[in-house]
């Protein structure tokens, strides 16, 4: 199998730069919220990384917290990266929207925030829903939904 | 003489949008000054479905998203699955994903073809595309029992080895790929109003295209040479000789062009996964009851439309704790309301058209 993971050397620069994030055994990286956006600005725009395309932005509810998960890839240097950060407030989950970055993220986001709630800030008029319609309660893939109908969750 | 714009409403049942599927058009005459798209009318909530199944109950499901391409949406499920448990799947079963992975992308792409065929009004175009689809539903068919939703895969390889009279009928419509792919060109590529209405329309720059995460014929016909199939490739694809097709101006001719040539690069691979399949079980060592450990993994194939994508997390428990689609048609559409922007109303339905969605795999 062949490795699509950062060089060492790369990772290191990204720590001692970053000393909050926490890099796991598969190299994925989780970074404490507020590092998310000047983090997520460095390995764009820095072309030792070149992470030029976002292909995947979701996030899970777990019982203490919500995990946003972005998966990104360098064209000019084939390199992958899996970056998670935790919203901890559960009642009013924020985060930063990545739109000025990846253009992207835009019906990405809207999707996560259909479907749990999360409220993504920066961009006016940003989020709104996308499937559901706008005056649907609730938000689905919350584990607290409730829903009628189907199988005994 | 003061004007002003007006709003046209279209869809959600239109023919053109291959489903339901509705945009909002802010128009001044018939120059498209807003486009507003409109999507979920057949959100199913498979991503909550999903939670409150078991691990292999999800597979029939993955089947219902892009259903014109079911064996490529089981792929890219089970790949990820594989990787959290980190199962090895037998080689066999991997040529055989490789081969009926190709045929369906084939069958996907003969009604890309023509259904943008009758888009732009040439209907003849798609009876001629159906008819060659028939056959290779027939032989995905002879291998799975089902024409559409194939549910084929299994956590660990595929449900079942090729029968006996598989292999000369496969080896029968290969033969003829090469020429229902000239007459597809002929037909229509060729076409004069057909290229009047497709040239130069709908105009994807690369950076654009990259910047928006597009991905599939959508960001390979605008040159950017992307295709995990040769980028990263996955399962035994960097055992095959096969060309990326790309496009040179971004626009709705190249993106139709490029499906023409990658069902003819489709039929390369195929061949070659005949000649070098060898013996042996078609499922590997999977346990009775799949309880993946507590983890998460991301999985990506590239689709017939794109990149597809899956994520998936597991508490320890025989059902999955959160699933997640990565759907090459919903990530190509979100682009589709900037690109329809100063273009003509005619030209909506042919810059749709070419983006080749599936509204299953849209609204997931």
């Amino acid at each position: 199998m062949a490795d699509y993971r950062l060089p060492e050397e790369l990772m290191e620069a990204l720590k001692s730069k970053f000393p909050g994030m926490e890099v796991s055994e598969r190299q994925d990286v989780t970074l404490p919220l507020d590092d998310l956006v000047p983090f997520m600005t460095e390995i764009k725009e820095n072309p030792d990384y070149a992470m030029d395309f976002l292909t995947n932005l979701t996030c899970v509810d777990y019982p203490d917290y919500f995990e946003m998960v972005y998966n990104l890839v360098s064209f000019s240097h084939g390199y992958t990266l899996m970056v998670k950060t935790r919203i901890e407030d559960k009642e009013n989950p924020e985060i930063p929207s990545l739109i000025p970055l990846w253009s992207g993220a835009d019906w990405q986001e809207r999707e996560v925030y259909d479907l749990l709630g999360i409220v993504f800030t920066g961009c006016p008029g940003h989020p709104t829903r996308i499937f559901l319609e706008e005056n649907f309660k609730g938000h689905p893939l919350r584990k607290d939904f409730q829903w009628e109908g189907g199988r005994e969750p | 003489m003061k004007t002003q714009t007006y709003y046209l409403n279209l869809g959600p049942q239109h023919p053109s949008t291959h489903g339901v599927f509705r945009i909002i058009l802010e128009l001044d005459g018939e120059v498209v000054v807003k486009a507003t798209p409109v999507p979920g009318y057949l959100h199913r909530g498979i991503e909550k479905l999903a939670e409150a199944r078991t691990y292999t109950q999800v597979i029939p499901y993955t089947d219902r998203m892009d259903y014109l391409a079911a064996m490529l949406m089981n792929w890219g499920y089970v790949e990820a699955v594989e990787k959290l448990m980190g199962i090895e799947v037998p080689e066999r079963a991997e040529y055989i994903r490789v081969i009926v992975g190709e045929l369906s992308r084939i069958a996907s792409h003969m009604i890309a073809t023509g259904a943008y065929g009758a888009d732009i009004g040439a209907l003849t175009a798609f009876t001629y595309t159906f008819r060659d689809r028939e056959y290779v539903i027939d032989l995905l068919e002879m291998v799975s029992g089902s024409r559409m939703t194939f549910s084929y895969f299994r956590i660990g390889g595929v449900a079942a080895d090729f029968p006996e009279e598989f292999y000369p009928a496969v080896k029968k419509l290969l033969d003829q790929i090469p020429a229902m792919c000239d007459e597809y060109d002929g037909l229509i590529t060729g076409n004069e109003i057909f290229q009047a209405r497709t040239k130069f329309v709908g105009i994807i720059p690369p950076e654009v295209a990259v910047d928006y995460s597009l991905s599939g014929p959508v960001l390979r016909g605008s040159g950017v040479n992307y295709d995990l199939r040769k980028v990263r490739p996955y399962s035994v694809y960097d055992r095959f000789d096969f060309e990326v097709p790309l496009g040179k101006n971004g626009d709705c001719w190249d993106r139709f062009r490029i499906r023409i040539e990658e069902m003819r690069q489709s039929k390369r691979i195929i061949e070659q996964a005949l000649e070098q399949m060898p013996e042996g079980p078609v499922l590997g060592k999977v346990p009775k009851v799949i309880k993946p450990p507590v983890g998460d993994a991301y999985a990506e194939i590239e689709s017939s439309k794109g990149v597809y994508g899956c994520y998936v997390v597991s508490d320890g428990s025989p059902k999955p704790y959160r699933v997640h689609f990565r759907r090459p048609s919903f990530i190509n559409l979100g682009y589709l309301g900037k690109l329809l922007e100063g273009w003509k109303i005619a030209d909506v339905i042919a810059i749709l058209g070419s983006i080749d969605i599936v509204l299953g795999e849209v609204d997931c």
